[in-house]
């Protein structure tokens, strides 16, 4: 198509909207899948917040790393992790992503640059700093991704981090996801300055702030601070204004947020439709464009949850591996 | 007057009334209102699992919601507990705290020491531990052990309603810091409980059945698996006492010692891994202070050395069961009976 005025050819916006809509019917699957009592432990839902894993994630490749939160599923998906292993490893299965060792907080795939979700708020920053430095040593022109939300954001860890990048000039990104709550504390009560970007200014990390719904926003934003930082232009932080369209985890009644607010998100802020409008009020996919592609992601996440019930449970002597590195 | 009430409610209700008797208890964590700031319901949460739902209405102001920010909280309730106030700080999972260690290890814990006896840090910091939640590796840790370790701090461990309750209000009138750990998967677990105050001294054991051939010793979650396994082993003649240690730092020595001394066989079960634990501290007391009372090698039942696992059948494996304690208790006193 020749007017595409987008920064993006037509098979990358359609890889951009299969990345979000795979996220997407991963999540609510697993809603559904969580209310029947079939999924262990704690599960956190990325719903809502597509645009932002794959407005980044675009740029990435599998010589980057990023280093995830609780609420990984949507990085470990834009990041290139295999779906029907994530799948099982939620159920807890031998065959998944961690042989059922991690389960959902846990997710990794290092061959693909995930350094894993992360149950301890404000750890990944730290640990992407080393990722940074790691593909400094090595001059493979890697950068590192750190996401964290909103609360994990007044850690010492990510402050710490953003300082220790800043004075070795790491290649590392730090993404604030703020979706506005932090568990069931709001942001404006739990972080005393309005602005991110202020905050990392004060460690020498310059920002910027953008609509985390709007996919090419977080697409053109992400695209220039990691641009910098691979040509050695040093950390950065992107603060991405988001929605979480579910609870905290999976069972949160939710009753600290307004009532209607999830629908009247759904309705106006949905990412995916915002993306769906702009790319066919443009010309450039028709929509049967996207409704094919909602249907292979549909009959993949079918394929998952299938492959992920059936799939043998680990065994108990697995229990005792992977303690150690064997030799 | 005593009800059912679980642990939960015990606890909450400890707090409740210590808020109540002593105005300088303030309780500090995160989402333990919940709602600050959100559009919605204030005390929409009451801490995570809801364990101090309803006492920011029944105590306006006194219930702090904190940022994500370990060290500064806790570290701020140790600062308060050394300036007079008698701060209860939620630290969530125990597993976080790696975040905010410093605070506990070489401030809390040392104050009073190294100032000459001077200070002291009232502030006690309630936490989960143990596994079964399916929360994997990160959230599922008993760390009892690193905290017994550490001289200055007292732990804590209650494994019923009622010991919940006593030893938390003792907990918040100490003048120690006190790492108060409460198992996950006791929380809805249900006892007689009386309404009223009571406190349980911190360093007092309880027998929680009296048995002649051998001595289980455990605390937590475990204790529940220690008289299953005791009921198992009075169906085949073997008689076992079983102690709670409810404290592990003040521990009750003496209470162990006497009971091993009368059956000559010890087995200490301990959710926490093996190496340097509860099991480990108790075999190698009584070894050396028992050991002519001693009639077969102690016996530590305890999770394997190595992180919880998140999948349901392994971690189902990882806490020691009945059969595990039956089991080693059975193979002390068949030895001794063929010996
Ligand atoms: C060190 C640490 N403290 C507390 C928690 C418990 N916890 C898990 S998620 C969460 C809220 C995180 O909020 P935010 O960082 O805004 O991310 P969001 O959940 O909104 O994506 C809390 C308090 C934890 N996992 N680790």
């Amino acid at each position: 198509m020749s007017n595409n005025p987008f920064p993006l050819s037509r098979a990358e916006l359609l890889q951009a909207y299969r990345t979000m809509r795979t996220i997407r019917d991963f999540e609510e699957r697993l809603h559904v899948e969580f209310a029947k009592g079939d999924i262990p432990g704690f599960v956190h839902l990325y719903a809502g917040e597509e645009a932002c894993a794959a407005g980044i994630m675009t740029h990435l490749t599998d010589v980057d790393r990023i280093a995830s939160t609780h609420r990984g599923h949507g990085h470990c998906i834009a990041k290139g992790v295999d779906v029907a292993e994530m799948m099982a490893e939620i159920y807890g299965k031998s065959s998944g992503a961690c042989r059922g060792k991690g389960g959902s907080m846990h997710i990794a795939d290092l061959a693909k640059g995930m350094m894993g979700a992360n149950g301890i708020l404000g750890a990944g920053a730290p640990l992407i700093c080393g990722a940074a430095l790691a593909a400094k040593f090595r001059g493979d022109g890697g950068v590192g991704v750190t996401f964290f939300g909103d609360g994990a954001s007044n850690q010492g860890t990510v402050l710490e981090s953003m300082n220790l990048a800043a004075v070795w000039n790491l290649p590392v990104i730090f993404v604030v996801e703020n979706n506005g709550y932090a568990e069931s504390t709001s942001v404006d009560y739990a972080t005393a300055v309005d602005s991110y970007v202020d905050r990392a200014s004060g460690f020498g990390v310059p920002g910027v702030t953008v609509d985390g719904t709007d996919f090419f926003a977080v697409h053109e934003a992400a695209g220039e601070i990691i641009r910098r930082a691979r040509e050695g232009g040093g950390p950065a932080l992107l603060e991405c204004k988001m929605i979480r369209f579910f609870g905290h985890f999976e069972g949160d009644a939710q009753t600290y947020k307004a009532k209607g607010e999830n629908e009247r998100n759904r309705e106006t802020r949905d990412c995916l439709k915002l993306f769906a409008a702009r790319v066919t009020d443009a010309g450039v996919l028709a929509a049967a464009d996207l409704a094919l592609v909602d249907r292979e992601v549909a009959a993949l996440i079918d394929d998952a949850v299938a492959a992920a019930k059936g799939a043998p449970l680990p065994l108990p002597a697995e229990l005792l591996t992977d303690v150690y590195a064997s030799y | 007057m005593a009800r059912k009430i679980s642990v939960k409610q015990a606890i909450n209700e400890a707090l409740d009334l210590e808020m109540r008797r002593d105005p300088s208890v303030i309780l500090l964590g995160e989402d333990i209102v919940g709602g600050a700031g959100a559009p919605g319901e204030i005390d929409a949460w009451g801490g995570v699992l809801g364990v101090t739902k309803g006492l920011d209405a029944k105590h306006p102001g006194r219930l702090l919601d904190t940022p994500l920010s370990e060290s500064a909280y806790i570290g701020a309730a140790i600062g308060a507990a050394a300036c007079g106030m008698r701060p209860v700080a939620e630290l969530m999972f125990l597993d976080f705290m790696g975040v905010c260690f410093d605070q506990i290890l070489n401030q809390a814990a040392k104050f009073k020491y190294m100032f000459g006896g001077k200070a002291r840090t009232p502030v006690v910091i309630r936490a989960m531990v143990g596994a079964g939640f399916r929360a994997a590796a990160q959230h599922s840790q008993m760390l009892t052990p690193i905290f017994t370790h550490v001289p200055g701090l007292k732990v804590v461990c209650p494994s019923n309603a009622y010991d919940a309750k006593g030893l938390l209000i003792q907990s918040i009138r100490d003048d120690d810091p006190v790492i108060f750990c409460e198992h996950k998967n006791l929380y809805g677990h249900e006892a007689d409980v009386p309404a009223e105050s009571y406190a349980i001294p911190l360093g007092e054991a309880n027998v929680v059945r009296e048995g002649r051939d051998v001595t289980i010793v455990s605390y937590g979650l475990t204790v529940h698996r220690a008289l299953e396994a005791a009921a198992r082993l009075a169906r085949e003649g073997i008689e076992a006492e079983v102690i709670d240690l409810r404290t592990l730092s003040p521990i009750d020595w003496d209470t162990v010692i006497e009971s091993v001394e009368a059956t000559g066989r010890l087995v200490v079960v301990d959710e926490a891994n093996p190496r340097c634990s509860i099991a480990c501290d108790v075999a190698a007391y009584v070894a050396q202070h028992a050991f002519g009372a001693l009639k077969a090698a102690p016996q530590m039942v305890t999770a394997p050395h190595t992180p919880v696992p998140f999948s349901p059948v392994l971690e189902d494996i990882y806490v020691p069961s009945a059969d595990a304690i039956a089991a080693a208790a059975g193979r002390i006193c068949a030895r001794a009976r063929a010996a």
